[in-house]
């Protein structure tokens, strides 16, 4: 690991004015110190934000809908009583990632700002790779590429944004709360993320010094019939193959309003609007879900080893589409 | 990295971290963009382990399985993968389980506790490290004072109701001899002597 200076901030105000250029916020970690040990993240200086948990930390949850402090650990998160009930993809987006030992450490800020875990990139010794250094190419394109990217890719980056609760959060139209140099502003979830494009290594629309103070979630008559579905190699610690953030408005048996976040498919978290669209005013049938699907997968694009992946999409989407439908709520 | 405590163990750690400092410091010279050793790298340290009070000055990439492990010469928490994925390195922050290898010396606040404080001071084991021997839940043993710790924290959580439930929720601590069915028998048989 490179040296870095450390930095410990007692006030958001204070945290931004500290991040000079080259400087990262500090506050799980679990990403941060991962990539420095692999020499793929070089911060000269570690902004350490855990001093902000007092402020940040909190969940507040009303009729409304919910806020979720950016550094409220994602345990805290997933066994809050008012999210299991309310919002039962957000509880499970967070249960069914990583280990327990790294949910008691993650925020929800770091965690949805992840990065890939594309081997190309971990791994500085092998293969190019133009999120870690811009303009050298992308070897997983040609490479190994199983576990990367259908959708959003481009000729410069295949990589997989590999999170969970971005897909709850970008299904329930969630709000993100960040403070900057010129102050607070509130931006979409949805305009959170940058696809690849031609600059892979832009993956935020966020500016310098920004710091993602947290989630502002809206209550819907959705929110309640929701799930989250996680498909991957093993049943535990493993980061998804396909994903589905579904939350359902079913009534006089139609579906009312579908909301839709796909994971481990796509190089930013994921709304399935078009899937939504199909779905609205229909009974959710096998049928029905099923061609809600495949709209969502009618852009993949896919290489050598990742070819199953738009059927594994569609069926995880359909499976729970009906799951959804069929929750007591 | 030289420890304030006065003790044998903190001398001999102190010594060794003085050395450990004079082959770093040479290295400075052979990778050019490396700070100096002066840099704003040294930070004190305050930190309680196992009830006990340790004041250091470390890097500021030391992480806390490091000084545990070698300026404290505490080496029951294990490096494994140092990336967070094994769980070797599991110990309990604030009663808390985290991974020692992703956490940063200076930033840990709070009260540590490692596998050498679990013992009574008669040596009467913790009841997990008890049932771990009665059910003989280990074969190399290197994973298993990170098993521990995380049992006793999945009891701790109240996520030990099952054989399912503890089997997902020490999913982050891998055993490389595979002795899973005798882990779990073992928290479930603690978990009883836990809650009693």
């Amino acid at each position: 690991m490179r040296p870095f200076a450390y930095v410990r901030a007692d006030s958001a105000d204070r945290a931004i004015a500290a991040s000079t250029p080259g400087a990262r916020f500090l506050a799980g970690g679990t990403t941060l110190l991962d990539l420095m040990k692999l020499d793929v993240m070089r911060p000269e200086r570690v902004v350490d934000i855990n001093g902000l948990s007092d402020r940040y930390g909190q969940i507040e949850a009303n009729d409304e809908g919910v806020f979720l402090g950016a550094l409220v650990r994602m345990a805290e998160a997933a066994q809050h009583p008012r999210i299991l009930a309310d919002y039962p993809v957000i509880a499970q987006s967070l249960r069914f990632a990583a280990s327990p030992q790294l949910r008691n450490m993650a925020t929800l800020g770091g965690n949805v700002l992840q990065r890939t875990r594309c081997s190309y990139f971990r791994n500085s010794g092998v293969g190019s790779c133009n999120k870690r250094e811009p303009g050298s190419g992308c070897a997983a394109i040609d490479g190994v590429n199983r576990k990367h990217a259908v959708l959003g890719v481009s000729p410069h980056c295949i990589a997989t944004y590999a999170g969970d609760l971005a897909q709850a959060l970008i299904a329930l139209s969630a709000v993100v709360a960040i403070s900057g140099p010129d102050g607070d502003r509130r931006i979409a979830f949805d305009q959170l993320h940058r696809l690849p494009g031609d600059r892979p290594e832009l993956e935020t629309t966020l500016a310098p010094a920004e710091l993602i103070t947290g989630f502002w979630v809206p209550a819907g008559a959705w929110t309640r019939r929701s799930l989250y579905l996680k498909v991957r190699d093993r049943e535990a610690y493993e980061f998804a193959l396909s994903s589905a953030a579904v939350a359902l408005d079913v009534a006089d048996g139609a579906v009312r309003e579908a909301r839709i976040g796909l994971g481990g498919v796509a190089t930013i978290p994921w709304r399935a609007r078009a899937a939504e669209e199909a779905l609205k005013g229909q009974p959710m049938t096998a049928a029905n879900a099923d061609a809600a699907a495949g709209t969502a997968f009618a852009e993949a694009q896919t290489r050598f080893d990742n070819a199953y992946k738009p059927e594994l999409g569609r069926r995880t989407l359909v499976r729970a589409l009906l799951a959804a439908a069929a929750l007591e709520v | 990295m030289a420890e304030v405590a006065v003790n044998r163990r903190g001398f001999l750690s102190a010594s060794a971290a003085a050395a450990a400092g004079g082959v770093l410091g040479g290295s400075a010279t052979a990778e050019p963009e490396m700070a100096p050793a002066s840099a704003p790298g040294q930070l004190p340290v305050a930190l309680d382990v196992n009830g006990r009070r340790h004041q250091l000055v470390v890097d500021s990439r030391r992480t806390l399985l490091d000084l545990l492990r070698e300026d404290l010469g505490l080496t029951g928490a294990k490096k494994g993968c140092d990336h967070g994925q094994c769980g070797a390195c599991t110990v309990l922050v604030n009663g808390r389980r985290v991974l020692s290898c992703l956490t940063l010396a200076v930033a840990v606040t709070g009260e540590v506790s490692t596998i050498e404080g679990l013992a009574a001071v008669d040596g009467e084991l913790h009841p997990m490290q008890a049932a771990f021997v009665a059910e003989d839940a280990f074969q190399c043993g290197y994973c298993t004072p990170g098993q521990i710790l995380s049992a006793i924290a999945c009891v701790s959580e109240r996520h030990a109701n099952s054989t399912a439930e503890i089997r997902e929720y020490m999913s982050g601590n891998i055993c490389r001899c595979a002795a899973y069915p005798h882990i779990v028998t073992a928290i479930a048989r603690a978990k009883a002597q836990m809650e009693a």
